[in-house]
């Protein structure tokens, strides 16, 4: 009777030590600064992005006809623009749609690259010939003539279908290079250890050869980020997606980058807010990287 | 030479290493050597050697025996000037009386290779593939004789090859590595390393990564190198076989010390120090029969960073008293001359005459109610009939065609019964891993077909075939990769639980009693696997096989990435387990020891198919396959006096190539039976393939393939 007494005590002393995987990633996540800095950016820039608008006394559309191009003063914060228009308001308004679209596109790239990698690398074979093959047409057709197609269909829908469309153009080549991963991985032991116990196939390569690459998956995100937020300036020059008077961080700059000498903070300021925010999505990649990383030196 | 004596490599030793051995100078001489290495980031200094003195003459073998960790790489390292620059060396290292340390790059990359040379682990990575292996000996002959002429230098080359033992070796020096077997690259290290005849010649553990028939044929160059050259060579090693009947000297490391030191016998039959008895307690024995439980030190080594104060080995050491822990124990004289030992009980030991068994208490395995009935009377948990996994063999880039069909396992049938133990043995490539990963797959086999508790692989529907998972487990030889690095313990062990539908509570409950079950701290389960020594990890993947209770647990050389210390403790809880929990096991392994002191019944694999099965008492003791002979008088035994007297069967050659097996019976090509046999008697071995019979009257459970087995002794 005390041995099974003892048991339960062992039980329920190590139960509350045993949390979850994932709510002990985010406590590891926490407590490391660089994470913390990085998160608190993010939700300071998304704060600007949301509230500064209402705090600037001009409106969206709104133009100063006493002030063209003018610096930084008590009336306009970052200046105005060539048209008089209010360059914080619109930069804070440009933050909103980089963001949304600099962060949904790099997952969403990440996501697709990662499935169709892994999924050609486990199973080889039809589904790898099948994938390669789309994966390699993605790469060899000329991204601007399938847009210059879609354009009719697509030029109406919202920013939600721009993502996507975005990410259509970015997943390629680190598809490849997880497919390559997956096929020295799906070789490890532990692989084969759950296989042999019988876990599904879909389980094995959620649970075992993802989290496994997964340094290379968040320097990808990371980078995706930045190159998403540039291409859809890209794409906006060619008129898809964000169309004037609507405007992005991407296209303030492109505007911006023309006079950056003569009129320094048509430029700076949008810019400047495209670096704060790839630094922040850096470091929290970084933290991510090294909590999920079980050689990691942070571990005690 | 297939059979060569050991008694006339004794006499060569003892002419050339006279007994007033003190009159000649050493010629390569340590004192008081010590190597750290700063720790990076904060991190404190890991102190790898810590005052280690040794020193060889002309024509003599010094064995150093140490685990992994111990300093034995390192300290060798330091004496050929090979450490890289940030490690901080302290203490003197002459060679013919010459100070090395503190040499610049230049001047001891000149005694490279010449005075002094060194043979490393890893035959795979140690000649460069673009190079053909003759260039590679020629290269060692001019780099340290720049006016050879470069036909001067292919004939020397081909010389110290067929010196080494390469067959051929005008027309084989021009092969590239790859085209070698591993004891083939091993062979043109040893030349390198001969090459400009050295004084000292220091081998790194030369044959670990090799099959024991290879080995022997490695051990075997060693000491012609040996007499050829007259050099001292300086063995270091973690398995005491190697050492017993090879060197005249052996000494034991210890987290970077030297714990004991001496002549083979001194050192192997009065053993002072209790690592030392704990090590060779620890070794599973060939020639011993009985199941007594072999003697696992518990703990780990200590930490090279953080030292504990007193003696290194006090915290695992079964005697340790309180003494042990003031200060650390000096390496003194006991017993013999030239023998001594660091532990302060040394004189206790001896005055007791105690022995391994008496300072470490072992317990008696259980036996399992179900493995007392006769073998018949057992329901049958796998039976294998038949079973054949052909590869195909394809060339070409677009168009692939079939240019060949590499038989990795052809044509064998066992079972295993309940509570039983088959032992699976054979050279790597032999198939072992294939007929594993055959029954382990549960896909209908190519041919022949596989039975698990009396159903078929391949007939049954997904749902059985989740039963059937249940019931076979599986546990790895590398306990680095068979854990998933970025999972907690807990999860590991819970996966198969979560697999086959547990609830939370009861995972939770499983896991814990799991790892108690293994033997490890239930609050461990929350630490990550690199976390945990290797002993540790392989416990963790027995717990997680054992998570689901199987009837059959498959072990694919489970023991074998360990050290030997560890290998007994997790040996010995396979053993229990088995008793405890009445399992069946499928224990694949290459070493032929550690088989006999688990399995209860072996089977021989040669090649894709198995040349003898029986059960283990009648296959060590009377083994009448020619290949099963030549694996058993392969394997050193750590015993010196035995070890001398004994006559090794050496194969020859390597494994044949699996795609294109020799006609008839496949090991006639190597065989020491085939050697000595007529001319008339030898087309029945090229022409007809032996089937697997009882060949010996008087075996009820015996059967070789061999047209002519007899039962000759061997050991």
């Amino acid at each position: 009777m005390s041995l099974s007494a003892e048991r339960e005590a062992i039980t329920t002393e190590a139960a509350a030590e045993i949390s979850g995987r994932w709510s002990s990633l985010a406590k590891e996540l926490l407590a490391t600064r660089r994470v913390v800095i990085g998160l608190a950016i993010i939700l300071g820039l998304i704060a600007a992005a949301w509230i500064g608008p209402m705090l600037s006394p001009w409106g969206f559309g709104e133009r100063d006809f006493t002030a063209f191009r003018s610096p930084p003063s008590a009336d306009h914060w970052f200046g105005t623009g060539n048209t008089g228009r209010d360059i914080f308001h619109m930069t804070m308004v440009g933050l909103q749609k980089s963001i949304l679209i600099g962060l949904c596109a790099a997952l969403f790239t990440t996501v697709i690259a990662a499935l169709v990698g892994a999924f050609a690398g486990y199973y080889l074979g039809i589904t790898d010939r099948a994938l390669m093959w789309v994966t390699d047409l993605f790469l060899v057709l000329p991204q601007f003539l399938i847009l210059a197609i879609l354009y009719p269909v697509l030029r109406d829908s919202g920013w939600l279908i721009f993502v996507l469309l975005l990410g259509c153009l970015m997943w390629m080549v680190t598809a490849k290079m997880v497919r390559g991963m997956t096929i020295s991985l799906k070789e490890r032991e532990y692989v084969l250890a759950a296989r042999y116990m019988g876990v599904s196939h879909g389980r094995i390569i959620l649970r075992h050869i993802l989290p496994n690459m997964s340094s290379l998956l968040i320097v990808d995100a990371t980078i995706n980020v930045s190159s998403a937020i540039i291409l859809e300036t890209a794409l906006s020059y060619f008129g898809f997606g964000i169309q004037p008077p609507d405007v992005t961080l991407g296209s303030l700059i492109a505007e911006g980058s023309r006079q950056a000498l003569a009129f320094p903070w048509t430029f700076w300021f949008c810019t400047g807010l495209l670096i704060v925010l790839v630094l922040a999505v850096n470091l929290i990649g970084d933290g991510l990287r090294d909590a999920l990383d079980p050689h990691s030196k942070s571990r005690t | 030479m297939t059979a060569t004596s050991g008694t006339a490599a004794e006499q060569e030793q003892t002419g050339a290493a006279p007994e007033g051995g003190e009159a000649r100078p050493p010629v390569l001489e340590v004192r008081d050597l010590e190597v750290s290495f700063p720790g990076g980031r904060g991190n404190a200094d890991v102190t790898a050697v810590r005052g280690v003195s040794y020193e060889v003459r002309r024509g003599e073998i010094l064995g150093i025996v140490g685990e992994s960790g111990s300093g034995k790489s390192v300290s060798s390292l330091a004496a050929i000037g090979l450490l890289p620059d940030y490690a901080r060396v302290r203490g003197s290292i002459r060679l013919h009386g010459e100070e090395l340390l503190g040499l610049d790059d230049r001047t001891m990359a000149g005694k490279r290779g010449r005075a002094i040379s060194m043979v490393f682990q890893d035959p795979l990575s140690g000649l460069t593939p673009v190079y053909t292996v003759g260039d590679q000996v020629a290269e060692a002959v001019r780099v340290h004789n720049p006016k050879t002429s470069r036909a001067e230098a292919q004939k020397r080359a081909a010389e110290l090859l067929t010196l080494v033992g390469i067959p051929d070796a005008e027309r084989r020096r021009r092969a590239f590595p790859h085209e070698f077997s591993g004891g083939m690259r091993q062979r043109v290290m040893i030349a390198i390393a001969i090459a400009n005849d050295p004084d000292v010649i220091i081998c790194d553990e030369p044959t670990t990564a090799l099959d024991v028939t290879i080995q022997a044929q490695i051990l075997e160059v060693l000491k012609a190198a040996q007499r050829e050259t007259g050099a001292a060579i300086v063995m270091i090693t973690h398995d005491l076989g190697v050492v017993a009947g090879l060197v005249d000297r052996v000494q034991v490391m210890y987290a970077g010390r030297l714990v004991e030191t001496g002549s083979v016998d001194d050192v192997y039959y009065r053993t002072r120090m209790p690592y030392t008895m704990g090590l060779l307690g620890s070794v599973p024995r060939l020639d011993r029969d009985g199941k007594t439980p072999l003697i696992p030190i518990k703990g780990n080594p200590p930490s090279l960073t953080d030292m504990p104060p007193g003696c290194p080995f006090a915290p695992r050491c079964p005697i340790a008293t309180s003494e042990c822990d003031a200060g650390e124990p000096p390496l003194e004289q006991v017993g013999g001359a030239g023998h001594s030992a660091a532990c302060i009980r040394a004189s206790e030991i001896e005055a007791n005459a105690w022995t391994a068994r008496d300072v470490y208490p072992v317990g008696e395995i259980a036996e399992n109610p179900v493995a007392q009935l006769p073998r018949e009377d057992r329901g049958t948990v796998l039976r294998v009939e038949d079973l054949a996994k052909h590869h195909p063999l394809m060339r070409g880039a677009l168009f692939k065609r079939r240019v060949g069909t590499v038989y990795a396992v052809d044509g064998i049938s066992f079972d295993i019964r309940e509570g039983e133990t088959l032992g699976l043995v054979g050279e790597s490539g032999c198939g072992k891993s294939s007929t594993l990963m055959e029954i382990l797959s549960l896909d209908a086999p190519q041919q022949g077909g596989v039975e698990v508790l009396g159903k078929h692989s391949g007939k049954v529907s997904t749902r059985e075939r989740m039963d059937v998972r249940r019931d076979v487990q599986v546990v790895f030889q590398d306990p680095m990769s068979s854990l998933d690095p970025r999972m907690r313990v807990f999860e590991i062990i819970a996966e198969p639980l979560r697999t086959h539908g547990y609830s939370k509570e009861r995972i939770r409950s499983r896991v814990l009693e799991l790892m108690e079950l293994v033997g490890l701290d239930t609050a461990a389960v929350t630490r990550a696997p690199a976390e945990f020594s290797g002993g540790q990890r392989q416990r963790i993947g027995i717990a997680r096989a054992l998570a689901l209770e199987p009837k059959l647990l498959v072990l694919d050389e489970p023991v074998s990435a360990l050290d030997v210390s560890i290998q007994a403790g997790v040996v010995n809880l396979l053993e229990e387990l088995k008793a405890r929990l009445g399992l069946s096991y499928l224990f694949v392994a290459h070493d032929l020891s550690v088989v006999r002191h688990i399995a209860d019944r072996v089977a021989v694999m040669y090649l894709g198919k198995i040349v003898e099965i029986g059960d283990v008492q009648s296959i060590y003791r009377r083994p009448t396959h020619p290949y099963t002979k030549a694996l058993l008088s392969a394997i050193p035994l750590p015993d010196p006096e035995k070890e001398r007297r004994r006559e090794h069967v050496v194969l020859q050659g390597d494994l044949p190539n699996p795609a294109d097996p020799p006609s008839g019976c496949r090991f006639r090509t190597r065989c020491q039976k085939f050697a000595v046999l007529g001319e008339d008697e030898r087309s029945a071995c090229r022409e007809r393939e032996p089937e697997l019979r009882n060949r010996v009257e008087g075996a009820a459970d015996q059967a070789a393939a061999c047209h002519y087995a007899d039962t000759e002794a061997v050991l």
